[in-house]
């Protein structure tokens, strides 16, 4: 039954998002839908290692940023074709995620924050004082989007499309992890890595994989923000990117698909809509923090599930 | 020569700094469990609030103490309000600084604008001092000669006192020290207000040197992250040791590799991780 309403639930959702570009008035209103989508798919990358291996990051911006700069990069000043520099920024943010990985799974819990949090301000710092490579604080502007197998990315439909599309396979390769031998290996080490390790399972081999994965997507994620904007800077790659991300995950409910969108959806309008209003979108985002982790530590999914079959019962 | 001097001098005053900055993170993280997010925010603060203070003329060392207690007792109802009610949520509590942190970024900004503020150093100590034939910027000296007594200081406050002895049993073992009678709630505003003092008194005292601009927070907080990982939690005599590593690695990087400073900074931190993830005299959290 629940697993019927869940179906029913995301069937709905993905029919509403199809939708979308033949609802909204204006490219405008479309470009903040792409936005919310991308940054979605940041959101479930880090879920991977939150919800399931119980690892809270603060530097997972830094896979999108690299691989955002990748594309920038290579598009503007070697003139790669989007087919070169997309398998290149994927590689390379992936790489990233391999020497995070390294070093940061010496450590568990708020000492894996902490680690996360500072190799993540060095690409920070990189990206903003390594002027020559990254074009400082002006950052990197590309001049279009690429056109895919006759597909021309320029048109914001089209585009949305093609977020949509990554969206929804980013959502059925997380699916397939989760319920994979290596998802149960994931949950199982979160919970119990000393049982884990009676077990014969290798445990930092475990967390590195889940770990690497996650900064796939999150590269992934990197990709679709380059062509997005269409430019690259350090607030890619900045502490409240990582924050945000983070935010999104617990807003929405760790553990659970559809948080991670949600959380991204509801960050994403709330920061477009206050942006407009005034200038004060820090203070709202620490406010928000405060509010969220106090008032709903779950999380708004499992919170409004629990409250549905409260309702039923 | 006298680059090198100059250059080792200028190391050693920001180790001084760090060492404000990171003995009260440090202590927070042991006693606590949660690195304190917002302590870069704090800093910052410090630095901002002495600049006002110091405009209405007030001395320089007056300035100092009455930001970082002004701080201190914000650090006190921050812990008390918002931290205290999520006791036993260590992850919680950390988003929660992280939440301050921004806020206290954000509202610097609205108050005290985007241009850095300067603040001046004391008179006296505006000449430089000459030892050896060498000129040294006297206000360097000062900090460093600052640094170390207040290191002596918290020594002296940890190994002598009745609080210290609390402090000390907290870190080493909360449940314990808990059970012999000991208030460790009371030792967490303690400690925060304790730690906040220092970081706003740090952010005054370096304002001469750095002064106060937005972005100052994100500047500091990673390196207080840094001394913790190579010194170790909670250990004061490695928050003194690391703050001096960090200090020297990050002068001499932005003074030789302008560009790359903060990657070097990264090269210890990353040397610590594989050999001895505790850091240099810390032990594995519980």
């Amino acid at each position: 039954m629940t697993r019927f309403a869940s179906m029913r639930g995301w069937a709905l959702t993905l029919i509403a998002l199809a939708m979308l570009p033949f609802i909204l008035p204006s490219d405008y209103y479309l470009g903040i839908a792409t936005h919310a989508l991308v940054i979605a798919v940041l959101a479930l990358s880090l879920d991977i290692l939150i919800g399931q291996g119980g690892m809270s990051s603060l530097g997972h911006a830094a896979y999108l940023g690299v691989s955002a700069y990748a594309v920038a990069w290579t598009t503007r000043n070697a003139g790669w074709p989007a087919y070169a520099a997309i398998p290149f920024a994927l590689a390379l943010g992936t790489l990233t995620a391999c020497v995070f990985g390294v070093l940061a799974l010496r450590a568990r819990g708020l000492g894996f924050l902490m680690i996360t949090l500072a190799l993540g301000q060095v690409m920070w710092g990189a990206a903003y004082r390594w002027v020559d490579l990254t074009g400082g604080d002006n950052g990197i502007r590309m001049q279009a989007r690429p056109v895919l197998l006759g597909f021309d990315l320029n048109n914001a439909t089209n585009f949305y499309i093609i977020v949509c599309a990554v969206l929804l396979t980013t959502l059925i390769a997380i699916y397939k992890l989760d319920h994979s031998a290596l998802g149960a290996c994931l949950r199982g080490t979160r919970d119990q890595p000393r049982r884990m390790r009676m077990l014969g399972h290798d445990v930092w081999k475990i967390r590195f994989v889940g770990f690497v994965s996650a900064g796939f997507w999150g590269a992934v994620a990197g990709v679709l923000y380059a062509y997005d904007y269409l430019y690259v800077g350090p607030s890619a790659l900045s502490l409240p990117q990582s924050a945000e991300a983070l935010l999104m995950v617990v807003l929405g409910g760790a553990g659970t698909l559809a948080g991670p969108v949600a959380g991204a959806i509801v960050i994403t309008v709330i920061k477009t809509v206050v942006s407009s209003y005034v200038d004060r979108w820090y203070t709202l985002l620490g406010l928000t923090f405060i509010i969220v982790v106090s008032v709903m530590p779950k999380g708004l999914v499992p919170g409004i599930r629990s409250w549905m079959k409260g309702n039923r019962a | 020569m006298q680059f090198w001097i100059i250059q080792t001098l200028n190391s050693l005053a920001m180790g001084g700094l760090l060492f404000l900055l990171s003995a009260g993170f440090s202590l927070i993280f042991g006693l606590m469990r949660i690195p304190n997010l917002a302590h870069g925010g704090l800093f910052m603060l410090g630095a901002y609030v002495g600049a006002t203070l110091l405009g209405q003329s007030l001395p320089f060392w007056l300035a100092a103490i009455v930001a970082g207690a002004l701080v201190g007792a914000l650090g006190v109802i921050l812990e008390g309000t918002l931290l205290r009610r999520m006791a036993g949520n260590e992850q919680g509590q950390v988003l929660i600084t992280l939440g301050i942190s921004f806020i206290i970024a954000d509202l610097c900004l609205l108050s005290w604008g985007g241009d850095p503020v300067p603040l001046a150093a004391p008179r006296g100590l505006r000449p430089p001092v000459f030892l050896a034939g060498f000129a040294f910027p006297g206000y360097r000296l000062a900090v460093l000669g600052f640094a170390l007594a207040a290191a002596l200081g918290l020594w002296m406050l940890l190994e002598r006192t009745r609080l210290g002895a609390m402090i000390r049993a907290g870190v080493d073992d909360r449940e314990m020290a808990r059970s012999v009678g000991i208030r460790v709630s009371r030792l967490f505003s303690a400690v925060f207000f304790l730690g906040a003092f220092l970081a706003g008194l740090g952010g005054v005292i370096g304002g001469p040197i750095l002064s106060a601009y937005p972005g100052l927070d994100a500047d500091m907080l990673p390196l207080a992250l840094v001394v913790v990982i190579l010194g170790g939690v909670g250990s004061l005599p490695g928050a003194l040791v690391g703050s001096f590593l960090v200090g020297i690695i990050y002068n001499f990087g932005t003074a030789l590799f302008p560009d790359f400073a903060y990657v070097i900074l990264f090269l210890p931190m990353v040397v610590m991780l594989v050999v001895k993830p505790t850091g240099l005299f810390g032990r594995a959290m519980r």
